[in-house]
């Protein structure tokens, strides 16, 4: 499980970003994690709550948006969807290798709270 | 209290070790050593695949090997049977390499006397798969003692690797290992991913497997030539 990795490079680049952006308390983190990232969003989401103690993000609540797999299909000349991990066109049923999107692991934006100070 | 002000960020949480990863690939590509990953589950024979291919490569190329492991350096101790440089990363309770530990392994090394640096990650299917360490090659065994499903159980290492190789091809049969079964479930998370077979027991399929790395350096010397 390297969630709690994956959690604690988050909080490490959450800080910096609201620190960057002179803001106060973090109330809330937005992610994106894309269906072949590899993330657990439940296993983030407690990761994140338990290595968040004693941080300046301490109570910030975690919003994870869960995006699809993207393939791009040779044979219909577009973009699908996938329900799963199987990299088959739903349409045509041809095999599509190439990844669009789904692989992200991204920070995407902070709510902070400027009539609050940071913790630190 | 006034409502929160949303901050756009949009930046990949583990930038810092797609970074690091990148800047080691530089530093690989100028010394001019192609660097080749393993993973595995645990057992799946990343350590025998690695000392053969070392053992074998020794007498014609100037080799050497990181390991990743939890707690034991024993990996390292039984590829250093083969002669070559090893070096151990002892990754405590992280589950995975990352491209700041392999920085650091190789600080003082001279990557320029060497042809190939092999990197046996922890024995995990999951976490590897997350972490760029600026490898050319990223290599995923499949033992035929494992379940041919593995594909599909754990899609993500399976999609951002370079070449399956099968291994323990020796124990097929005693296995029951159905390789039409492994390859339809190779070709549902990756259509198109090479697969080898080998047995590093028999020596089957090492011949295949030594030539694919070796066109893996000639394919890196070229591209990385000046022109």
């Amino acid at each position: 499980m390297h969630e709690l990795s994956i959690a604690l490079s988050l909080i490490e680049l959450a800080t910096e970003r609201a620190q960057q952006a002179d803001g106060g308390r973090v109330e809330a983190v937005h992610v994106r994690i894309g269906a072949l990232a590899g993330v657990e969003a439940d296993a983030l989401r407690f990761s994140f709550e338990v290595a968040c103690r004693d941080t300046p993000l301490e109570g910030a609540r975690l919003i994870i948006e869960e995006t699809p797999i993207v393939v791009f299909c040779p044979r219909c000349q577009a973009e699908r969807t996938l329900q799963a991990p199987r990299f088959e066109c739903p349409a045509c049923g041809g095999p599509t290798p190439t990844l669009v999107r789904g692989r992200e692991l991204e920070l995407t934006a902070l709510e902070v709270q400027d009539d609050v100070p940071a913790d630190r | 209290m006034t409502s929160p002000r949303i901050v756009e960020v949009r930046q990949a949480i583990l930038s810092k070790n797609d970074l690091a990863a990148r800047e080691q690939r530089q530093v690989f590509r100028d010394a001019g050593v192609c660097v080749v990953s393993l993973v595995s589950s645990p057992g799946a024979g990343k350590t025998a695949l690695l000392g053969e291919t070392l053992r074998r490569l020794t007498p014609r190329y100037r080799v050497a090997a990181l390991v990743g492991d939890l707690a034991t350096d024993h990996d390292a101790v039984r590829l250093r049977e083969s002669g070559a440089p090893v070096r151990q990363i002892t990754t405590g309770t992280v589950c995975h390499l990352d491209a700041e530990m392999v920085r650091r392994a190789l600080a003082d090394w001279d990557l320029g006397a060497l042809e190939f640096l092999f990197i046996e990650n922890v024995g995990n299917l999951v976490c590897p798969a997350s972490y760029d360490l600026g490898e050319d090659l990223r290599v995923v065994l499949l033992s035929v003692t494992e379940g041919e499903d593995k594909p599909e159980k754990y899609p993500t290492i399976f999609a951002t690797s370079d070449l399956v190789v099968v291994t323990k091809l020796d124990l097929a049969a005693a296995a029951g290992y159905d390789d039409a079964l492994a390859r339809r479930a190779l070709e549902a998370v990756r259509p198109g991913l090479d697969v080898l077979r080998v047995s590093v027991r028999s020596g089957a399929g090492m011949t295949d497997w030594l030539d694919r790395l070796v066109s893996a350096r000639a394919r890196k010397r070229v591209a990385s030539s000046p022109v």
